[in-house]
């Protein structure tokens, strides 16, 4: 597929992100990224396809590239705030403290980093105050913050928290 | 708690509402489908109605247990968990990886690159190329790992989420008129999908929907 992520484990390769943790998930279940109540799976995994296959292949690299730099604020932007307007729609009926009730789930992993694209293309959250509540306790969260951007063996130095 | 038959808001030629229709024939379940022009109107996906029943304002959703999910993939993994025969994810975690890795690669990395919503910010000089640009990138891919996964179907001999996904994105193939020939692995494991009862009960062109020109 030429794209990232990719996870070599168990003598396996798996690429795209939602089958990776999936993956992880049903071969090293505790602690739990899915609830157990198959209603709320299923909000977890609609939340975590809405920002996976909604709105994030509509942003990315190779997509951008293809519109032309001239447009692709204008695009990005476009992407983002469409998936969003549905999120904080959806979240309504969801959220707790997360996206769906009062545990971290897939979905949370999902949302950050969109949110963090979104800060990238300068897409105004005050539409989303749940999205934005939501990215902030997820922030603050140990995980969120080792797996940062700004954290990583290759983050820039200009871009390095 | 019996709240009556599953309702499935599907349009004929939406991929996503095929693979839908697909898993609830293989389920043999029993549902009620309410059907949402994508074109007309601007578009019934548009109306209060369905915003209010579905936020993301696109089809497939499905009402059924009490709730309504959106997202085809969320949709297929809520009714294998609780409608689990027959299967259509292998019980083995790492072929179960490999079936959701397929899946999302059609359903993430192609499909909605060339949606009616993205074609219609391209603009109708450049969909054709944009559209079989999209489809041949990830079918380059899919044909790779097939390599490895396949053997009558997607991975191994069973049908499984993976295919339910591939056959539907054959079809925009067609439409699209991308050459095939690249794509042997793809072509025969379609061709072999397509004479399953279940892909031709939910075929596009027999559907309540399906215009008299499209019917079969």
């Amino acid at each position: 597929m030429k794209q990232v992520p990719a996870l070599k484990i168990d003598g396996i390769t798996i690429g795209q992100s939602l089958a990776i943790i999936e993956y992880l998930e049903e071969t090293r279940p505790t602690p739990r990224l899915l609830p157990q109540d198959p209603k709320k799976r299923a909000h977890v995994r609609m939340i975590s396809h809405l920002l996976a296959s909604g709105i994030q292949p509509l942003q990315n690299l190779s997509v951008l590239k293809q519109v032309g730099q001239e447009n692709q604020l204008t695009w990005a932007q476009q992407a983002i705030s469409s998936g969003f307007n549905a999120l904080e729609q959806i979240l309504q009926s969801t959220a707790g403290k997360y996206c769906v009730g009062d545990e971290v789930s897939m979905a949370d992993l999902c949302l950050a980093p969109q949110v963090a694209n979104a800060d990238r293309f300068k897409v105004d959250l005050t539409p989303y105050p749940t999205i934005s509540r939501i990215n902030k306790s997820l922030l603050a969260l140990e995980a969120f913050q080792v797996s940062h951007p700004c954290r990583q063996p290759d983050t820039p130095p200009e871009l390095r928290a | 708690m019996q709240v009556g038959k599953p309702i499935l808001y599907s349009y004929f030629r939406s991929s996503c509402s095929w693979r839908v229709r697909i898993a609830l024939a293989l389920k043999n379940m029993d549902y009620e489908m309410i059907t949402i022009n994508l074109t007309k109107d601007g578009g019934q996906q548009f109306s209060e109605e369905f915003r209010a029943l579905n936020p993301m304002k696109q089809v497939p959703a499905l009402k059924i247990d009490g709730i309504t999910i959106g997202q085809s993939l969320a949709i297929i993994e809520y009714l294998e968990e609780t409608r689990p025969t027959p299967r259509l994810l292998p019980q083995d975690p790492k072929k179960r990886a490999h079936v959701r890795m397929i899946s999302h690669l059609l359903a993430s990395g192609i499909q909605p690159l060339q949606n009616l919503s993205v074609l219609k910010q391209v603009g109708q000089e450049n969909q054709l190329t944009w559209a079989q640009q999209a489809i041949s990138s990830g079918f380059n891919a899919l044909e790779q790992i097939l390599q490895s996964t396949a053997g009558k179907y997607c991975v191994g001999d069973e049908v499984s989420m993976a295919d339910l996904c591939l056959a539907p994105q054959v079809a925009n193939a067609d439409r699209f008129k991308v050459d095939l020939t690249p794509y042997p692995t793809i072509s025969r494991i379609n061709k072999s999908l397509l004479a399953l009862e279940a892909f031709q009960v939910s075929h596009p062109c027999r559907q309540p929907d399906t215009p008299p020109e499209l019917r079969a």
